[in-house]
């Protein structure tokens, strides 16, 4: 059996203890090996949906979430992502994340990748290496680093840590990945690498993308979700969204006539 | 206009260089002291006679061995107890207490930090030996282990309060992305927070350190004061006698210029060597990790 849908969350709402509503209701489907990126203004709730699908916000200050979360892998088999029961460790692992700012761990090149792997109880150094070369390449850093994996991972461009934390998830060959803002501190040649691998990632991995402009949505879209204020105001295949967007504040926002 | 601006400003130029000079001033007058008073002892004392192990001034006998092991078993002692013990609660603090927790704990460690430590003493003195004595059936209660307890009682807020801070300053976004890799919270502590703030946490032991070396009356309160060579696992629950004890306690009464008194001060240049020693090497330690922090930074 193939699935056409990797994840499918159905009226999710989450509540900050502060009493912020961050998710109003949401109902959306992820497409299993694609982009799907949700775009939209600030605070509106893109973070806060990305840190519900790999159970980030355990540790935030949530009160509520309700509604549903599921994860399907290829044999039809769900996991409820919301279960309080669920083994979140083993989700993370399936469900990778990259954040905005590049956030390499204070050791080497070669620890970051395998650190992930480590803790999952990998210790056979052919399984790590290959995973190292592996994940370096799918996040085109194979060529510049590999003469130097036992540097500190602090040592490289912001750039190259980016692509360094890309390929830190990808170690762990999760079936997932969330990309939060993955190139906002990235010059053009470095983000024009990131969006040219993610292409080629989206062949085996389903890809969550909040970009950091509306012209990298365009690019980078086969599905696209456009979230206001915490409500999912739009969702469609990307070329419908960016070319003929139905709902007149999707057309606003894109055009950049917003507010 | 000009001169009259240039005027207050060369003054405080000049106020600013004369404090800095005088601390530098002092730091050496105080050094010229201890060095003109400790140095004749090599006129007077064959230098081997340092090595032995009777400490016996009114004979004559002037060993340091024991006054140096009594010192090194007392501080490191300490450390073995509050460094683990501050390290814990530190990360308990920073990682794991609810923030009600927290805010009752951090003001309740500092104020254990601001205690006289003579009032930490003189619990010592009272109730701990007899504790000591009582459970451990010693023949008496004031031991190496009673300085011990009591100095890591002392070095513990420091090592706490600090390190605490250190753990609280490694950014949320690290432990974000440990956890995301799929580490648990304990994982993420051990591999990431702790490393990440080794600076911090390394500074906070040597400022730990610092205090326990410093401690000279509540060391000679609770450890019996006998200079005794160490016998085995006995040293620990046996009376003992540090350095600093053994100035403080004989200053008062030594005849001015004698020879013993020539001693003391050169036990002071003993300790004046050692505190530099430590000083420098846990700076560089830890000046090392900094320009690896500041690369971080840019
Ligand atoms: N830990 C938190 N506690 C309380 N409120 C929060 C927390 N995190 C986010 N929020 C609130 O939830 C809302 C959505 O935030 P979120 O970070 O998901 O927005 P976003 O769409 O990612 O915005 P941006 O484009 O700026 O990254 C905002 O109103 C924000 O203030
Ligand atoms: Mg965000």
């Amino acid at each position: 059996m193939t699935i056409t849908n990797k994840i499918v969350t159905e009226n999710l709402v989450l509540q900050y203890s502060d009493g912020t509503e961050s998710l109003k209701d949401i109902s959306m489907n992820i497409p299993v090996n694609s982009i799907s990126v949700i775009f939209g203004p600030a605070g509106g709730g893109k973070s806060t949906y990305l840190r519900v699908l790999n159970r980030l916000n355990d540790l935030a200050n949530v009160t509520t979430v309700s509604g549903k979360a599921h994860l399907y892998s290829e044999s039809g088999d769900f996991i409820d992502i919301l279960d309080p029961n669920l083994d979140v460790t083993a989700l993370r692992r399936r469900v990778g994340m990259v954040f905005a700012r590049p956030v390499v761990l204070p050791m080497s090149i070669r620890e970051n990748l395998t650190y992930g792997l480590e803790i999952a109880g990998v210790r056979k150094r052919s399984l790590l290496h290959e995973a190292i070369e592996r994940s370096l390449n799918q996040a085109a850093l194979w060529e510049e680093v590999q003469d130097r994996l036992d540097d500190p991972a602090m040592e490289l461009s912001g750039g190259q840590q980016q692509r360094l934390c890309i390929a830190r998830s990808l170690a762990l060959e999760p079936e997932v990945l969330l990309l939060d803002e993955p190139t906002s501190g990235l010059d053009p040649i470095s983000t024009g690498k990131v969006e040219a691998s993610l292409q080629e990632l989206k062949k085996n991995y389903t890809i969550v993308l909040v970009p950091h402009s509306v012209q990298q949505a365009a690019r980078a879209a086969d599905y696209a979700a456009f979230f206001l204020q915490g409500k999912l105001i739009e969702y469609a295949p990307g070329n419908e969204m960016f070319t003929t967007p139905q709902v007149q504040q999707t057309a606003d926002y894109i055009e950049g006539r917003f507010g | 206009m000009r001169i009259s601006r240039i005027k207050p400003e060369s003054f405080i130029t000049w106020l600013i260089k004369f404090t800095g000079y005088s601390a530098i001033i002092f730091v050496f007058l105080i050094f010229y002291f201890l060095l003109s008073e400790g140095i004749p002892v090599f006129g007077e004392v064959p230098f081997k006679d340092f090595f032995q192990v009777r400490w016996y001034p009114i004979e004559a006998y002037f060993g340091l061995l024991p006054l140096l092991v009594g010192s090194l078993i007392v501080t490191i002692g300490a450390l073995i107890i509050a460094v683990p013990l501050g390290l814990l609660t530190a990360i308990y603090i920073a990682e794991v207490a609810s923030p009600r927790t927290k805010e009752i704990l951090k003001p309740l460690v500092e104020l254990l930090g601001g205690f006289p430590s003579v009032v930490l003493g003189f619990l010592g003195l009272l109730i701990l030996s007899q504790y000591l004595r009582e459970i451990l059936a010693l023949p008496t209660g004031l031991s190496a282990l009673t300085g011990s307890l009591i100095l890591a009682g002392i070095a513990l807020p420091a090592i706490v309060s600090i390190s605490e801070d250190a753990l609280d300053t490694v950014p949320r976004s690290y432990r974000d992305a440990s956890l995301a890799l799929g580490a648990t919270e304990w994982q993420t502590i051990w591999w990431v927070t702790l490393p990440a703030a080794k600076s911090g946490v390394l500074t906070a032991i040597m400022l730990g350190i610092g205090r326990a070396i410093g401690e000279t009356m509540v060391v000679l309160m609770v450890t019996g004061n006998a200079p005794m060579m160490p016998q085995g696992l006995a040293t620990f629950v046996n009376p003992t006698r540090t350095m600093t004890a053994t100035i403080a306690a004989e200053m008062g009464e030594v005849a001015n210029g004698s020879t013993h008194y020539h001693v003391l001060f050169f036990i002071g240049i003993v300790l004046f060597v050692i505190a530099l020693i430590v000083n420098v090497s846990a700076s560089t330690f830890v000046f090392r990790r900094k320009k690896r922090s500041e690369r971080i930074l840019s």
